[in-house]
């Protein structure tokens, strides 16, 4: 089937006002009547279920953790990209657009993208009016600072802690909704089910982590803001608790899923310690501004840093990229920091050096404690290691997935009354996202997308009598606890954590930064084998009735299980490499990544057929009509 | 206004004031106090003083009344709601920043309110040990003989040693005291806060070496 | 490595709780406490025995979800830093760690080392914010904030809402968690018109939640993993202060 994302036509910087204006309202008396379920209250989620509380609309809002202010959100840490031009160094909404297309190796829609870079404009204002600190210069104006793949300054940021104060922004607004009795907080609750009454999305199934029941909510509507799947690699700079399970439950009950394989690989955290490693830390990556990168010529050498002498290390970014040397591309960063550790030259077990001896030469330690301070003291609580003494040592990390379920221009899925916003939706980032623009996404959808969309499909809608004894939802509650009940009862040897430890493995090595297309086969083999395992060797204390933190994330590896082969899949079938997904098949000469526009420049949707059942793929092709595609080159 | 009476916030500044207020008094009484090292002269002349203020000494007295009323009353209900916050206790708890004078506020609160009715008793109404009062004694020229009072109050090491001990309670309380009025007062920034701690504290040392050096000298037969 | 662990183990709000003895085997001074417990936890899945159940999320120190009294110490020994963020290096072999849950009587405990700390959402709730609505704001640049007035305010709204502060407190006083939230928002213009009402509204719903008095014990500020200071609470105090004067001025009106 060849998908519709139902672009307005018209010129790039009308499609949105006009699409508005064509856009259905509902009467404001008839709002309240309307109901409309959030799952998840991380930036989008929470926007969105204070924007449509405000405007009148009942909210029910859930999310695992125990407060809405806590999703995952809140550990960005760079900033937020805005087309304000208030530097005045030639940004505009046109640039911004332009940025993120390229950025995104040309595999997003021109509309959305541009969408999105109209409306960063109107979070800053909306942020600003709601309270959150972003730095100010001393004349008491907002301040910027620049961020990668992009020539001109636009990024607001508040300190290292940006997510978290738009975070708490979004929250508070959330919060004034809940006093004012427009919203209801559902919070360690977590998603299990969406029902569809006659195709249409028409409420969820819910497990209640504190007593283990099992719950069902109707509504008009439900926005899905559930975040990324970066933690199908168990190690990640995800949450913990990040999870795939709700969107892709959308996807075993029909929805779409986009793009699957464009995931975004971190070059700057902090490396593995071990096997009892459970998460990965980022560190900003404006450390690459001062920090030269290498690792010792020699392989597995065992002496420490700074016995090694100069001649004998090898500045491997500046060698193979000279021009933009320690500041290429994430995914380029990344791709060679894994090759030289696979090669065995990194350093010191684990990771490639990140070199700050010349900058404390040049600037002095001052300076750079300045600069950097609070990452070095963050760097130093976590290895124990101090880096004005010694190097620190990076390497990459799973950090972002761009792919997501598929939406429409509206941020509908192809289930009616099923919306997905911010990292959960595959809409705006292409194969790559660029630095300080995943906060403006999820911002845009939940104050200044989804209060217009939505009530175009309610407005065709007829609010539902709440009814969780329909059959739908007996069904759902019935398969949910049968889900649960068939985890409890297998009562193998093996804990969840080793087998999603053991997918990690999988989906890093052969899933991960560089793949090909035998790596992939090798990983379609491998994880249906897990899998299978999985569901005869796992060991689950405890009951269902029950805080069970166990089951809880039973739940979400099995479904990351079956959804690391979906990505495997995505991998495998598409043969080019763009943005975060590369091929080693598809590169040029010089190791860039190799695009295929004629046969690739399309969304890949890929519909359930059943767990054993190959996906079938859907194409959205995607037409650039206001940009150039042009190959990326940071030679 | 009526939240000051009952607001978490409200009633801490009540407790401020009227605490202010009483550590105001505390070093009038001092100085007052000090002057019985100047001999009989000295404290029985401003004791004459005082009591030719008339009425005023007496709206001084109900002011007082209410002051150590509030601050009582409000002191024992904040800690009664306090102690029910905090039910259950922590089978291993280290205190970081808290001090034993901070967390016996109470305790010394009620032994100087203890000791505050026994001194009352004592020399303003002379209930206990009457065949010293300054009612019944009179000096050369006729006045009031509070010097002597004092000089046989605290012949008697007992007499001596509980105030000795009630002075130790009002240091404890006024180290942790004072700095905090200016806490809940607002009264205290980044740069203050230490400072402010200081002097609390040293201001605490002195009224209380001040007060002990009263029985002290008259212990030690310096003042006689 | 090898450690002692004297772990706080309840099945239920209104279960007797009780320490348990665990021996934590081979840690590793790499780990994070949070990954020996994690350790712990797996050998415990294996042994047919119940898991510990704490809160977590993030693992990076920022979402506010650990929860634990180490030795004593809300998040530990180390210094602003929070349970997930304290590696094991900070211990020594053959170490005894007590661990044990948020303790007040507004954060009961769901199970082990959980606590349910919705209060402090309520407490938001009441008026922790600037009632603006989606849109029709004015630009960015529109109001000016002195960089003195917007660091301030940054720096008290680091908090990460975990209720270190409330478990550190002798007197389980949610004191610091809600001035931090009432300087922010008293710092900046925007946030000022509110000011008044919220300082009242906010102390109001702390002690309709059963969170104690402070006492300035300044605990918190010691326990805090985000540097939060006590000099915030002055001036929630002032904040109170000026509400008041402004209170008794419009009835004299």
């Amino acid at each position: 089937m060849i998908l519709n994302g139902k672009c307005p036509s018209g010129p790039l910087s009308e499609k949105w006002d006009r699409h508005r204006h064509e856009l259905k309202l509902v009467n404001p008396a008839n709002k309240r009547k309307y109901r409309i379920i959030a799952v998840g209250t991380g930036l989008a989620g929470a926007s969105a279920a204070a924007t449509l509380g405000e405007l009148g609309y009942n909210v029910e809002a859930f999310c695992y953790q125990d407060s809405p202010r806590r999703g995952h959100s809140i550990a960005a840490q760079g900033g937020i990209n805005a087309a304000k031009n208030y530097p005045n160094d030639g940004d505009s909404i046109f640039r911004l657009f332009h940025d993120t297309i390229k950025g995104g190796d040309f595999r997003a829609r021109e509309a959305n993208v541009y969408r999105l870079a109209m409306l960063s404009n109107n979070i800053i204002d909306q942020c600003v009016a709601q309270g959150v600190p972003f730095a100010r210069d001393y004349a008491g104006y907002l301040d910027n600072r620049s961020f990668g793949g992009a020539q001109v300054s636009r990024t607001f940021y508040a300190r290292g802690q940006t997510g978290q104060q738009l975070l708490l922004g979004a929250y508070g607004a959330l919060s004034r909704q809940v006093k004012a009795g427009s919203v209801r907080l559902h919070p360690r609750t977590e998603i299990l089910d969406i029902v569809l009454i006659d195709r249409e999305a028409k409420g969820i199934t819910v497990r209640d982590l504190v007593t283990g029941r099992i719950d069902c909510y109707t509504a008009d509507a439900i926005c899905l803001c559930t975040g990324g799947y970066a933690n199908v690699f168990y190690l990640s700079t995800n949450a913990m608790g990040s999870n795939v399970t709700a969107t892709y439950r959308a996807y075993k009950k029909g929805a779409f899923f986009a793009n699957p394989c464009f995931t975004q690989i971190h070059p700057t955290c902090i490396p593995v310690s071990g096997d009892h490693q459970s998460k990965l830390t980022l560190m900003s990556e404006s450390l690459r501004n001062d920090g030269r990168v290498w690792v010792p010529k020699m392989k597995s050498d065992k002496r420490s840093a700074h016995e090694i002498p100069e001649a004998e290390r090898d500045y491997f970014l500046e060698r193979k990229y000279p021009s933009y040397g320690n500041l290429a591309p994430r995914d380029i960063a990344s791709r060679a920091a894994k090759e030289v550790c696979d090669e065995g030259f990194g350093a010191g077990g684990s990771g490639v050096y990140l070199d700050f001896a010349d900058s404390l030469h040049r600037l002095g330690e001052d300076k750079v404690r300045e600069l950097y301070g609070n990452l070095f003291d963050m760097y130093e609580k976590i290895t124990g290691e101090n880096a004005y003494k010694q190097p620190m040592r990076i390497y990459p990390a799973p950090h972002y997935t761009m792919g997501g379920l598929w939406v429409d221009y509206n941020l509908q899925s192809n289930i009616p009354g099923l919306f997905v916003l911010g990292e959960a939706n595959f809409s705006d980032h292409g194969a790559n996202r660029l630095g300080a623009s995943a906060l403006m996404q999820g911002l845009a959808d939940g104050y200044f997308v989804i209060p217009y969309t939505i009530a175009d499909h309610l407005a065709h809608t007829t609010p539902v009598k709440a009814d969780t004894e329909h059959s739908e939802f007996r069904k759902s509650r019935e398969d949910v606890e049968a889900f649960a009940k068939k985890l409890l009862s297998v009562n193998g040897r093996k804990t969840v954590n080793e087998f999603h430890r053991e997918l990690g493995k999988i989906m890093w090595e052969h899933v991960g930064m560089a793949r090909s297309e035998e790596s992939l086969k090798q990983a379609l083999k491998q994880i249906p084998a897990l899998r299978d395992e999985f569901w005869e060797n796992v060991r689950i204390p405890g009951s269902g009735s029950e805080l069970n933190q166990e089951l809880e994330k039973a739940g979400r590896v099995a479904d990351f299980l079956e959804f690391a082969e979906l990505m495997a899949r995505d991998a495998l079938h598409r043969n080019e490499s763009c943005g975060g997904h590369f091929r080693t098949e598809y590169q040029m000469p010089d190791g860039e990544a190799k695009r295929d526009d004629e046969n690739y420049c399309y969304v890949a949707a890929w519909e359930f057929k059943g767990v054993d059942n190959e996906p079938e793929l859907h194409k959205e092709p995607l037409k650039f009509e206001n940009v150039e595609l042009a190959v990326r080159s940071y030679k | 206004m009526l939240l000051l009476f009952k607001n978490t916030v409200g009633r801490k500044i009540v407790m401020a004031v009227t605490g202010l207020l009483m550590f105001g008094f505390i070093i009038g009484h001092l100085l007052g106090n000090t002057t019985i090292f100047t001999g009989p002269d000295g404290i029985n002349a401003y004791a004459e003083k005082l009591r030719n203020l008339g009425p005023l000494i007496w709206i001084m007295r109900v002011i007082m009344l209410v002051m150590v009323s509030l601050h009582v009353f409000f002191g024992v209900q904040i800690t009664l709601e306090d102690n029910a916050a905090k039910p259950g206790s922590y089978a291993m708890k280290r205190n970081l920043r808290s001090t034993f004078a901070s967390r016996s506020m109470i305790w010394t609160g009620l032994l100087i309110a203890g000791y505050l009715i026994y001194h009352l008793l004592q020399f303003t109404f002379h209930v206990i040990n009457p065949e010293i009062s300054s009612m019944k004694n009179f000096d050369s020229l006729g006045r009031h003989d509070v010097f002597s009072m004092l000089v046989h109050g605290f012949q008697s090491v007992l007499v001596s040693s509980v105030y000795i001990a009630a002075m130790i309670a009002v240091a404890l309380h006024l180290a942790h005291g004072i700095q905090s009025l200016f806490q809940t007062l607002g009264l205290n920034n980044d740069s203050s806060l230490p400072a402010i701690e200081k002097a609390g504290l040293i201001t605490a040392v002195i009224l209380f070496l001040g007060y002990v050096s009263i029985p002290a000298a008259i212990l030690a037969g310096i003042v006689k | 490595m090898d450690l002692i662990l004297f772990v706080w183990r309840q099945k239920g709000p209104d279960e007797k709780g009780l320490l348990e003895q665990f021996a934590a085997k081979d840690i590793s001074p790499e780990m994070s406490f949070l990954e020996m417990l994690d350790t712990v936890n797996e050998g415990l899945i294996k042994a047919a025995k119940e898991p510990i159940a704490f809160d977590h999320d993030c693992r990076e120190g920022i979402c506010g979800m650990c929860s634990q009294v180490i030795n004593g110490v809300p998040h530990g020994p180390q210094e602003k830093t929070t349970v997930c963020q304290l590696h094991m290096r900070n211990f020594k072999d053959g170490d005894s760690i007590y661990i044990e849950p948020w303790r007040a009587r507004a954060f009961p405990v769901i199970k082990d080392l959980i606590v349910d700390r919705s209060a402090l959402d309520r407490i938001i709730q009441a008026g922790g914010y600037i009632s603006v609505h989606t849109g029709g704001v004015p630009d960015a640049n529109a109001v000016l904030i002195s960089k003195d007035n917007a660091d301030t305010a940054m720096d008290a709204s680091e908090c990460i809402g975990c209720g270190a502060c409330v478990a550190a407190c002798p007197n389980g006083s949610a004191m610091l968690f809600t001035a931090a939230k009432v300087t922010h928002l008293a710092m900046l213009p925007q946030g000022q018109i509110e000011a008044a009402r919220r300082v009242c509204i906010m102390t109001e719903a702390m002690m309709k939640e059963g969170f104690g008095n402070c006492s300035n014990h300044y605990e918190c500020q010691a326990a805090c993993p985000k540097g939060i200071r006590v000099q915030f609470i002055a001036k929630l105090n002032r904040e109170f202060i000026k509400a008041q004067i402004k209170d008794s001025g419009k009835r004299n009106q």
